[in-house]
């Protein structure tokens, strides 16, 4: 496993420790009450005023996660670019190094190790702020990368998914990381290791209908879209006025779809409880069933 | 009545003078007719052989639509013995949109599952028009399981345009219905093969195509999104579908180079629904040639090297 032996191991510390004037302010993106930025970040971007959770960036989503903001970030496997040659106004290829500049990210995902309430964990998550956080072959192998990293060592994985759905300019080679991604989850079970799904506004397409919904554990942040096709698409096809509250995260836990809705600031603390008692059971033999000792 | 595409009326206009022709031979007249016939017979046939021979993508998609296409229930009909459907997802639902049940395929007994668009209104209707609800993939599941359990292998006929983007199928799990799919097939103990015989819509016909094989008509189609759609999104233009068409990668013959199908299977000249039979029989003898390799695995191998070859998929790929 070649992408192990190429860590990089920065400590990665309070680097979001930075500078904010005392006298900066913002609004709400759904109340529109002004709120100080300094009031925001001590609050994981949720509003003081109305709890609408604003959608963070990755590396913040890191920080929020592991205890004390200390997290190990791993290397992720190197694909092929623009493997379709794709352009539709713009080339695929040019696409991709705005992005990276201006995301200071290299694709849609990061993953990094540490310690949730003492547990170690593996988190995995997907960056909306790249290109939507759709899903091609570099968050395929990003995901199964941070699968086979959480077998390693034993510990649970966790993911935090925002996803517009499938990286259209990676044609068939985006909608084949639904079968692979699946199978990075396939050896998560058959490793026995607990397998947590934090679904984040939106979560939709391929990453829904594949490993955004196959965790041990479901969880929401309130009031995040979570849909297999969009509500315009649905809008467009039934011509039927949608329900209150349509596809968020209190209209999936009414029916059925996930476990639990969370408020941000009580991930860290709900995870590290989850991981405890789920991990509390590792005496236990595990028993392969036929088939499914392949990994 | 024959249904032809825009790019077939060259050969429409031929064949419609024929037909013509035929009524008057039947008039009375004599030798001079079947000559012309044979003639025109001979320029529709070579019309068809060029335009067929150099399918751009979006034409392929018109052809993977073709509604006298045959579906699922025709290649269950003709290639299986012994059919017997079986429905419902005991969890309160029965879609219509998956089709499929026990069966025999040239004296092995197999599970089949397919999707089925239907052929006139009522049946369209019926079974959706071949866009799965949750039910219906919770059924193939039911049916994957089943074939697991009793050591048949599982035979898909994938046709859709996509899962049904419905106010119902999103309420009842769409989402977590086709991934939980996915990963049955993935999982299966027993050998998968896929075919996908028209279109294979995103995500909705994956779940039905995680097999040890896929095959894909000459013709048919399979994308992660519609060319309609993509052109809608990217291009913000539905008029550009011919160019969504062929920058996404579509064709069989483009999946086959990308290394994401195991192989094409021939249509007869002018496609599928020309002679649907011919098109069956070759799907048939395509599937016979795969199964004997796959049913000698074990269990575990069989599902070891399915993941190793989707886990493959794309580490490589260049245009
Ligand atoms: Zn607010």
């Amino acid at each position: 496993m070649s992408w192990l032996t190429e860590y990089v191991r920065p400590k990665i510390r309070g680097f979001l420790k930075r500078e904010v004037p005392d006298n900066l302010w913002t609004s709400c993106e759904s109340c529109s009450q002004m709120i100080l930025v300094r009031d925001l970040e001590r609050a994981h971007k949720v509003c003081p005023h109305c709890g609408y959770h604003m959608r963070p960036t990755a590396m913040e989503r890191l920080a929020w996660t592991f205890d004390n903001g200390e997290f190990t970030r791993i290397e992720l496997p190197k694909v092929p670019t623009d493997p379709l040659n794709f352009r539709d106004s713009k080339k695929y290829s040019d696409r991709l190094k705005d992005q990276r500049n201006r995301s200071h990210l290299d694709e849609s995902m990061v993953v990094a190790h540490g310690e949730i309430g003492g547990h170690a964990a593996v988190v995995a998550v997907m960056a909306f702020e790249f290109m939507a956080g759709s899903m091609g072959t570099a968050l395929g192998e990003a995901f199964i990368a941070a699968c086979r990293l959480a077998i390693l060592q034993k510990a649970p994985l966790i993911v935090f998914t925002s996803s517009g759905g499938a990286r259209m300019q990676e044609g068939m080679l985006s909608l084949m990381q639904m079968p692979r991604t699946t199978i990075g989850v396939e050896m998560l079970n058959d490793a026995q290791i607990p397998y947590i799904v934090v679904l984040t506004n939106p979560t939709t397409g391929g990453v829904s209908a594949s490993f955004a919904m196959l965790g041990d554990i479901q969880i929401a942040e309130p009031q995040a879209l979570i849909a297999f096709a969009g509500p315009r698409v649905i809008q467009d096809t039934v011509r039927e006025k949608l329900p209150e509250g349509f596809q968020r995260a209190e209209y999936l836990l009414e029916h059925g779809m996930i476990d639990r809705v969370v408020k941000r600031g009580d991930l860290p603390r709900e995870l590290a409880l989850v991981i405890g008692l789920l991990t509390a059971g590792r005496a236990m033999s595990s028993i392969p069933t036929p088939g499914t000792e392949a990994a | 009545m024959r249904q032809y595409l825009d790019f077939e009326k060259p050969v429409a206009e031929l064949e419609n003078k024929i037909a013509e022709l035929r009524q008057m031979a039947q008039g009375g007249e004599g030798i001079n007719i079947a000559d012309e016939i044979a003639k025109l017979s001979d320029k529709a046939d070579k019309q068809l052989r060029t335009a067929y021979a150099k399918l751009t993508p979006s034409q392929k998609v018109q052809v993977a639509r073709h509604p006298q296409r045959p579906q699922a229930l025709d290649y269950i009909r003709e290639l299986l013995t012994d059919y017997m459907p079986l429905s419902g997802d005991r969890l309160g639902h029965e879609d219509k949109a998956i089709v499929g049940g026990l069966a025999r395929f040239r004296g092995t007994a197999v599970v089949v599952i397919g999707t089925q668009r239907g052929t006139e209104m009522e049946s369209r209707l019926e079974h959706n028009f071949g866009m799965p609800r949750p039910e219906g993939y919770r059924k193939a599941q039911r049916l994957v399981k089943l074939a697991g359990r009793f050591g048949l292998p599982i035979l898909t006929f994938v046709d859709t345009s996509g899962a049904w983007p419905g106010i119902d199928a999103e309420a009842r799990g769409q989402s977590e219905a086709i991934a939980r799919s996915t990963d049955t097939f993935l999982r299966a103990p027993v050998p998968v093969i896929a075919t996908i015989i028209g279109e294979g819509g995103s995500g909705g016909a994956v779940a039905l195509a995680a097999g040890d094989r896929v095959l894909m008509l000459e013709h048919s189609i399979y994308s992660v999104i519609s060319p309609e759609g993509a052109a809608s999104i990217l291009w913000r233009d539905p008029k550009q579908a011919g160019a969504a068409a062929e920058a996404l990668k579509i064709t069989a013959q483009d999946l086959e180079r990308l290394k994401l199908i195991d192989g094409i299977i021939p249509e007869p000249l002018g496609g599928a629904q020309r002679k649907p039979q011919t098109a069956i029989t070759s799907v048939g003898d395509a599937i016979a040639a795969e199964l004997p390799a796959l049913t000698v695995l074990e269990p575990a191998a069989l599902v070891r090297q399915r993941r190793e070859k989707f886990l493959a998929m794309g580490r490589d790929a260049q245009h």
